[in-house]
């Protein structure tokens, strides 16, 4: 028994060792160098990671999430956002459309703490969630209105937010459509979504795609051939939010209802 | 030359002076202040990128776990979780992976983890395995019935209604009461064991419902009758009517 | 963080239908009103001065150097609040090294900065030249250095030189006007180009901003003039005080019509956001926008206005109801940037609930210093007054 556990535990160091010397080798090799300056270069390589081969993007399918709220916890924690109700990247919406019309939509906690039955009087016509995340516009309004630069699109297509530059005049939460930014309370900066920019550079999903127990996020590559978006967007028929103020979203839903806005 | 700049009024002079102070006070110290690297690749910082990435990493990611717990990747990459990643459940364990010593993630014992996502709320999508917690073996731990890396139902379900509660609570009530599942839905006995191989049949036809509802029909007078040919021949019946409360408006 | 939290968590209970979380937090609260507010006020007041330089209404001569030092006082002031509002005030200069050329915010800097060098200092600096050097003279000790200083220690007073002055002024002017338009403009611009919020997106913004602009000037001007003439025992010149009326008269007009126009346009388009922001207007707006703006800040000074014009009352009773009529103009005006400000973010992008705008007391978005951010410039301007006395009789023709 005690040696088996030990075996085990010699397996699993051995293991660890060949990761890691895999990623090394992978890593040591000269790339190929694109792009002008010598950071961005280095950077490349650090990272064993060329922006110039990636253009991210996002599918939600409406019928496929459960409403757990697994995402909206898992971004929070990923990203060090402020655990009180006022601060998402990522939430979770519930609608509820009754037989007379009306429409009743909430998220507690952005559904972090999961939802409570709802009782109602009326007779229910359907019910769905639906997950809200930046939107990752291709055409940003709230990088057109930064009035520093401390928001841009990077070279991969996410928009990304730099605090430190930041000087918090709000403009570009006035500016989301999508109430996708919020000012954290303790940078005094704006913040939003990165799709977990640190964790896509290091070949891995963004955390609220990674702890979705029913694959109604999928993450990858856009207007690539082999990507499990655009399988997604030659599957399902596709909407994105707010198409009518043309900010060209790069997250796409499959199965939105006319409700969501 | 000098006369040209005599003809110049002296307020005049005296104004451009200021000016070019304060426009080459302005050039001295924009160009100091402006990051180095701004507008390299875009019109913001760089280094902005490099700050964003090294942000440390909480949760590992399946593909990591599954480099060493190989065992329970195999496991459950077959079972009905196959898509649910390790650290759903378990939190975030990239301190783990780094060192395994250093920190164990836990793994929920209790019956709070898993109504998560297995409560029964009316807008989770048909089909999702869900259950009502204060009626389902109240104060038993899922995991005695449920093993968490390869979730199936302790002992094949007998009954419908088992799996198909919210469905089987909406019929008992309606005047489709005492009209069995299997009346409609063909099912295979197979269906118990991997319900998602074996998906029960449902009816095709308006002739299906006719069996009971055309008033061609003799039988009991209490169902309610209509001419096949003359009502909504266009439709098959479950289009306005939901077989398994007829009655709804 | 904890503020934060704490003045947050109670809003979450009266928030009506759905609104997005992150949309709890009210961005722009009161200090982002008073900003429009400000420079609105100089706005106005420069163009009321151009009147006298550029169309020759000579009637508004007493009232020319006070709007101007009016306009630079309130000037200075306005970036204020802005800066206050800030996450990070200290950070604010990176708005001049590195602006955004697509951000109407970034080009606040240099439009700020070409409107208070390139039109009023400098217009401010040729008109007061000659009387600079002249008081400079009869001063003794600091004052005396001070005026030196700001004229610059020039010292032709030759006629050329004074017609030189002068004919700078007028070519300020004509450049002052559009300079006037593009700085209150652009701030309405800042509002109607953000095509998020359908309560802001619209062309006739910036023009709103401007006649609403031109009105709070020149009835703050009114104001001023008709206060602080009894109070150094001189008599009000009537005639300016009429024409001031006047003109205060038809741009409200206009500024009446364009509003009109945009409330009809949004009515009869009807789009998506009608629903949400017509329960906006006749709830939580009600009283701000229908009883405040319209009809206490608009309709009743008009009609007072309007009756003068027709009755011919006389002086005394005119010099009061132009007063008053000036001060509800204000209360309006304010009313009006209040309303933009705080009433586009009382409703959720969702288009689905509304929420609530709580105002603190203490603290750097509070009451206390939106409070003292509206005196400051009066202060400011009382300071300017004994340094460069607008008064006609001062002036060394």
């Amino acid at each position: 028994m005690i040696d088996s556990e030990k075996n085990d535990e010699t397996r699993r160091n051995f293991l660890r060792k060949l990761c890691y010397s895999a990623v090394l080798a992978f890593v040591s090799p000269s790339l190929v160098m694109r792009g002008k300056n010598k950071k961005i270069v280095e950077w490349i390589i650090g990272e064993n990671y060329n922006p110039y081969d990636h253009y991210w993007s996002m599918g939600i399918d409406i019928n496929k999430c459960i409403g757990c709220g697994r995402c909206a916890e898992s971004c929070k924690i990923e990203n060090n956002v402020p655990k009180e109700p006022f601060f998402f990247r990522t939430w979770v919406e519930r609608y509820h459309i009754y037989k007379d019309g009306e429409v009743a939509i909430d998220s507690p906690n952005g559904a972090i703490n999961g939802f409570s039955k709802v009782v109602s009087e009326k007779s229910l016509e359907k019910s769905f969630f639906v997950p809200k995340i930046c939107n990752q516009c291709d055409h940003p309004p709230c990088v057109q209105v930064c009035p520093v630069g401390a928001t841009f699109k990077s070279i991969d297509g996410v928009v990304l937010v730099d605090a430190n530059y930041c000087i918090g005049c709000r403009y570009c939460i006035q500016a989301c459509p999508y109430g996708a930014r919020y000012i954290h309370p303790v940078t005094r900066s704006a913040d939003k979504c990165t799709f977990c920019y640190h964790r896509i550079v290091k070949g891995k999903l963004p955390a609220c795609v990674e702890n979705c127990p029913t694959q109604a996020r999928v993450f990858g590559e856009f207007k690539k051939k082999a990507s499990p978006i655009e399988r997604f967007r030659r599957m399902n028929k596709i909407n994105v939010l707010k198409p009518a103020l043309n900010t060209e979203p790069k997250v796409f839903y499959a199965n939105l209802d006319m409700e969501v806005k | 030359m000098k006369n040209y700049w005599n003809s110049i009024p002296e307020q005049v002079k005296r104004i451009s002076i200021l000016l070019i102070v304060i426009v080459a006070a302005f050039i001295v110290i924009r160009a100091n202040l402006v990051p180095k690297d701004f507008g390299e690749l875009g019109h913001y910082r760089t280094s902005a990128i490099d700050e964003i990435i090294a942000q440390n990493l909480k949760y590992g990611g399946e593909i990591l776990c599954s480099e060493c717990h190989d065992d329970v990747a195999e496991k459950k990459a077959s079972s009905f979780h196959k898509n649910v990643s390790c650290e759903v459940c378990h939190g975030p364990a990239a301190d783990h992976a780094d060192d395994p010593d250093s920190f164990t993630p836990t793994a929920p014992k209790d019956r709070d983890t898993c109504p998560i996502c297995h409560e029964y709320l009316q807008s989770r999508p048909t089909g999702f395995p869900q259950i009502i917690s204060v009626s389902h073996n109240p104060f038993k731990p899922c995991k005695s019935c449920h093993n968490a890396h390869d979730p199936t139902p302790p002992e094949t379900p007998k009954e419908c209604s088992a799996c198909h509660k919210e469905i089987f609570s909406v019929k008992s009530l309606s005047h489709h009461a005492f009209v069995e599942c299997k009346t409609c839905h063909k099912t295979k006995d197979n269906h118990r064991l991997s319900p998602r191989e074996f998906i029960p049949e449902k009816p095709t036809s308006r002739n299906f419902c006719g069996q009971c509802h055309s008033d061609e029909i003799v039988n009991n007078d209490e169902i309610p009758k209509i001419s096949m040919t003359e009502h909504e021949p266009k439709y098959v019946c479950w289009q306005c009517h939901y077989p398994h409360l007829p009655e709804a408006k | 963080m904890e503020e934060i939290v704490q003045h947050l968590t109670p809003i979450l209970n009266e928030v009506t239908g759905y609104i997005f979380p992150n949309e709890i937090e009210l961005h722009w609260g009161l200090l982002v009103v008073i900003y429009p507010y400000l420079t609105g006020l100089v706005a106005g007041a420069f163009i009321l001065a151009s009147l006298v330089k550029v169309f020759n209404v000579k009637e508004l001569q007493p009232t020319y150097r006070m709007s101007l030092l009016t306009a630079l006082a309130f000037l200075i002031i306005a970036p204020l609040p802005l800066l206050a509002h800030l996450g990070h005030p200290e950070k604010s200069f990176e708005i001049f090294l590195t602006p955004n050329q697509s951000s109407a915010m970034a080009m606040f800097g240099f439009v700020y900065v070409w409107y208070l060098m390139a039109v009023l200092l400098l217009e401010i600096w040729f008109d007061y030249r000659k009387d600079l050097i002249l008081w400079a003279k009869s001063e003794k000790g600091l004052k005396k250095w001070i005026l030196k200083s700001l004229s610059l220690f020039s010292t032709d007073i030759s006629e050329k030189a004074v017609l030189f002055d002068k004919k700078a002024v007028k070519i300020i002017t004509i450049i002052g006007i559009p300079s006037a338009f593009i700085l209150h403009g652009y701030v309405g611009f800042i509002f109607g180009s953000i095509k998020a919020n359908p309560f802001w997106s619209s062309v006739l913004m910036p023009i709103v901003f401007l006649f609403s602009a031109i009105v709070s000037g020149i009835a703050l001007v009114l104001i001023l003039y008709s206060f602080i003439t009894p109070l150094r025992g001189k008599e009000i010149d009537m005639a300016c005080l009429d024409k001031l009326a006047n003109y205060l008269f038809y741009v409200m007009i206009v500024d009446f019509s364009l509003e009109a126009l945009d409330f009809i346009h949004r009515v009869y388009e009807s789009e998506e956001s009608i629903k949400i922001l017509s329960d906006l207007v006749s709830g939580k707006l009600f009283v701000s926008l229908v009883v405040i703006q319209i009809l206490i800040g608009m309709i009743i000074p008009l009609i007072a206005i309007a009756l003068i014009k027709i009755l011919k009352w006389p002086a005394d009773l005119r010099k009061q109801i132009y007063f008053l009529s000036a001060i509800l103009v204000q209360v309006g005006i304010f009313s009006t940037r209040w309303n933009v400000v705080i009433g586009g973010q009382l409703f959720s992008k969702s288009f689905m609930g509304l929420t609530v705008y709580k105002m603190s007391f203490f603290g750097l978005e509070g009451l206390l210093v939106s409070m003292i951010l509206l005196i400051a410039p009066l202060f400011l301007l009382y300071i300017l007054f004994k340094l460069l006395p607008p008064w006609e009789e001062a002036r060394n023709l």
